[in-house]
């Protein structure tokens, strides 16, 4: 696989790793946050934390868009699914997140709801077209990556004059989400961050220009391989040990500082900011998410279905919300592995591929304990 | 003057015709169906008796009995259909116990309007599969449930054999220092499933890898290797089998990724969907273990029969209190395969 | 949810609305996307693909750029033996 296997090169791998060891000042820790869940689940996923030396902590961050959705929007989608008997589209992480009353959208579906697993909005909107009698609503969720095919997908129903589809929106934003972390800063200490992959693709380097000047804070933004995220940890250590704070760019190759102008119009033309919006873990944070605009008021289900939100705080052993603010490890959750596993998760960091708990628990928590080799 | 012939039955429309009610209820229908369908593919001295049970010759040794019940969706894939599954599935597992499968039974639970033109097909397909490995349908049942009851046809195949003396084959036998070999390329069935399911198309088609593995475990068996337990990693895939056989010998492993074979096209239908082939479904694959001195003539025994030419060396087996089964990440990290949270992929055996 | 996969663009097709879409191959596995996001595509470009869409060309120089920047400082072994030193 072309621009793929390259970058999985574990020779490469050993190159660069050698390189941060030995650039990496013993005297000191450097303290990085990976924002990106692909990125967090790339570095369980290929074992990347035996490659760098234990002066190098990467803490997880919040850019897993199913781990930040709080419980009160699953509630949403779920009583849509099962009191007004839409056909509820949504992409497979959010299948089991733990609602209210034990209900997660998965078991909705075992109790009769029409809930259907689907890779894209393509797929809800063919839906909607191929069954003009089915109230076809799609779950709408992701950071900057997935709001331009959204975007794209309610403008075409709105040219079809589509009467039967409609989205829940819960797309955020980046930037927002990175501000209200280093809002926290007394609480984790960070010198740099990973920067997102994909999200960047589409917003490009220049909304993260404010973390360097105004926090200064280094941001590299790795592409989304191993071989990437290493390269991006090198250019923060050396950033750190130079005392510069800039915003550098690993992903050249699909990153450019003005990102993806086509996609970022498309969005502009049907979305607009909601005054605020509440997250799991990083609480109610202004210009932080998206509503659609007017003009397509018609495709927006809360209004449709007139539907209230209601928040719902997180079970109380659950420390989700410590975990992606990065304040704590998912070993520090006392229900860690026990009370909370995959098949019987209490919150959501536990539920998506790329959750903190979730990647630890399959990729890492062997490292908790000692093996004794043959 | 046109006179019907004496002794004329009306044949089965195949071409048109469905299962209904009738064929399920004991009566003449479905005697016919049984006759004229099933007994004539499988055709067999025992099938033949004609009773309630096959009375089979006296067996000397130790028995091993396996079942599987077959729901797979779609019924026809690239490289197969719920049919030869259903055969090879359940001598699979026999032969995975070191024992010669000797004889089938299979059961069918047909949905009302089912067609009998996909049943037949269904059917040669069990008997051309039982023929190959000389493994005959013995005896067998049939049901029919009311249409939206079922969903077309599920197939449950239950199987005997015979363990020669002196072989002892379990899941609890791994040892400290033992080596884990695999005999070919992992997800192929699972995702030849998936694709057809979602769509993809190919350079190359994924095929299922749907066989009878007891020829590969009989050239092993005879060659002198010393093994401790085999599996058919199916449902859940490799990961899942290993992780069983780890906990069931308390024991760890250490595996390799770059030493498991994987063909290109289905790596990539993995990548598009965002399944990890560790846990996807194979048919026709072999996970053995064996003494480390022997893991060498026991790789170059399994790459001498058709169905071992990419066997690998994939990995050894630890002490581990906590019976993890770990991987080197092809960047050289480490990270646990684990246990299949929820379900990757519905319904595929 | 930041899966996206790198793929070539095989053919270039149209919907039923008008929209552009292609073929894309990934390793031998083809499938149908939207190129409602991107401009200027042809055939042997390699785009990055998310939920269904093109969400950015793959500059080709940068990535060759991005993969001598990998291997800037000399021999894996030599570097594995001083790896492992340093991280015992």
């Amino acid at each position: 696989m072309k621009y793929v296997d390259e970058f999985r090169d574990g020779k490469l791998a050993v190159t660069i790793a050698a390189n941060i060891a030995r650039e990496a000042n013993k005297g000191r820790f450097y303290r990085l946050m990976e924002f990106c869940g692909g990125h967090t689940h790339a570095i369980s996923r290929y074992g990347l934390g035996d490659l760098l030396p234990s002066s190098v902590q990467m803490i997880h961050g919040p850019g897993c868009p199913v781990c930040v959705l709080p419980i009160g929007r699953i509630d949403q989608a779920i009583k849509l699914a099962l009191e007004h008997g839409v056909t509820l589209c949504t992409y497979g992480d959010c299948m089991r997140v733990p609602a209210s009353k034990g209900m997660s959208l998965l078991k909705a579906k075992a109790l009769g709801a029409d809930v259907r697993m689907v890779y894209s909005i393509m797929d809800a909107l063919k839906l909607a077209l191929d069954y003009p009698e089915k109230q076809v609503v799609f779950f709408a969720i992701g950071f900057e990556t997935t709001t331009p095919p959204t975007a794209v997908a309610v403008k075409q129903a709105g040219a079809q004059q589509l009467k039967n589809f409609s989205i829940i929106c819960n797309h955020v934003l980046t930037p927002a989400a990175m501000h209200a972390i280093l809002a926290n800063q007394g609480n984790v200490q960070l010198d740099g961050f990973v920067g997102p992959a994909h999200v960047s693709t589409v917003i490009g380097s220049k909304p993260y220009e404010p973390f360097a000047n105004d926090y200064g804070k280094p941001v590299v933004i790795a592409g989304f391989e191993p071989l990437d995220v290493m390269q991006a940890i090198l250019m923060l250590v050396r950033q750190v040990n130079e005392g510069r704070a800039e915003i550098e760019n690993e992903f050249t190759r699909a990153v450019t500082r003005e990102g993806n102008l086509k996609a970022q119009a498309l969005v502009s033309e049907v979305f607009e900011l909601r005054d605020d919006f509440e997250w799991r873990g990083l609480g109610t944070i202004p210009c932080s998410a998206l509503k659609l605009r007017p003009a397509f008021a018609a495709f927006d289900a809360e209004l449709r279905f007139n539907l209230a939100y209601l928040p719902v705080p997180d079970s109380k052993a659950c420390e989700c919300a410590a975990i992606l603010r990065g304040e704590k490890r998912p070993q520090q959750c006392r229900i860690f592995g026990t009370v909370c596993t995959p098949e019987n998760p209490v919150g959501s960091c536990m539920v998506s591929s790329e959750g903190a708990c979730a990647a630890h628990y399959t990729y890492g928590r062997f490292k908790d304990s000692t093996v004794v080799a043959a | 003057m046109n006179q019907v012939k004496p002794g004329y039955t009306r044949s089965l429309d195949i071409k048109n015709g469905r299962v209904d009610m009738g064929h399920g209820s004991g009566g003449r229908a479905m005697m016919q169906i049984i006759e004229m369908l099933f007994a004539v593919a499988f055709d067999n001295e025992y099938l033949s008796q004609g009773n309630d049970g096959a009375l089979l010759p006296q067996c000397n040794g130790r028995l091993v009995m396996a079942t599987d019940s077959h729901v797979v969706s779609p019924l026809f894939f690239p490289g197969g259909d719920i049919g030869c599954l259903s055969v090879h599935g359940t001598i699979n597992d026999i032969a995975v116990m070191g024992a010669r499968p000797l004889y089938l039974a299979a059961s069918f639970i047909l949905e009302e309007g089912f067609p009998l033109a996909d049943l037949k097909r269904i059917v040669e397909s069990m008997a051309h599969a039982s023929r190959k490995t000389g493994v005959p349908i013995v005896t067998g049942d049939t049901k029919v449930v009311e249409r939206g009851k079922g969903d077309g046809i599920f197939i449950t195949t239950t199987g005997i054999g015979i363990v020669p003396d002196g072989v002892h084959l379990s899941g609890n036998l791994a040892c400290p220092g033992d080596k884990i070999l695999l005999s070919g390329t992992i997800a192929d069935h699972g995702m030849a499933i998936m694709s057809k399911r979602e769509g993809l198309a190919f350079d190359a088609p994924i095929i299922s890898d749907t066989a009878a593995l007891h020829g590969l475990v009989e050239t092993l068996m005879n060659g002198g290797v010393k093994l401790r337990a085999m599996r058919d990693p199916t449902r859940g895939g490799l990961a899942t089998t290993l992780n069983e056989i780890a906990r069931q010998s308390g024991v760890g492993m250490m595996l390799y990724e770059s030493a498991i074979p994987i063909n290109q096209t289905v790596e990539a239908a993995c990548e598009f969907l965002g399944l990890d082939p560790l846990y996807i479904a194979n048919e026709g694959k072999l996970v053995m273990i064996c003494a480390a001195e022997d893991a060498n003539s026991a790789l170059h025994l399994m790459r001498s029969h058709p169905l071992g030419k990419r066997a690998s060396i994939i990995g050894e087996v630890l002490e581990d209190a906590n019976y993890f089964v770990q991987m080197t990440t092809e960047m050289g990290g480490r990270r646990i395969v684990d246990w299949l949270a929820g379900e990757q992929l519905p319904r595929i055996c | 949810m930041c899966l996206a996969i790198p793929a070539v663009i095989e053919e270039i097709t149209c919907t039923v609305t008008g929209a552009e879409s292609a073929i894309v191959n990934l390793g031998g596995v083809r499938r149908q996307i939207s190129l409602a996001l991107v401009e200027d595509c042809q055939v042997g470009d390699y785009v990055i693909i998310h939920v269904g869409f093109a969400l950015q060309k793959l500059d080709n120089d940068e990535a060759l750029r991005t993969l001598e920047m990998f291997s800037e400082m000399g021999d894996p072994d030599e570097l594995r033996e001083k790896l492992e030193n340093s991280l015992s």
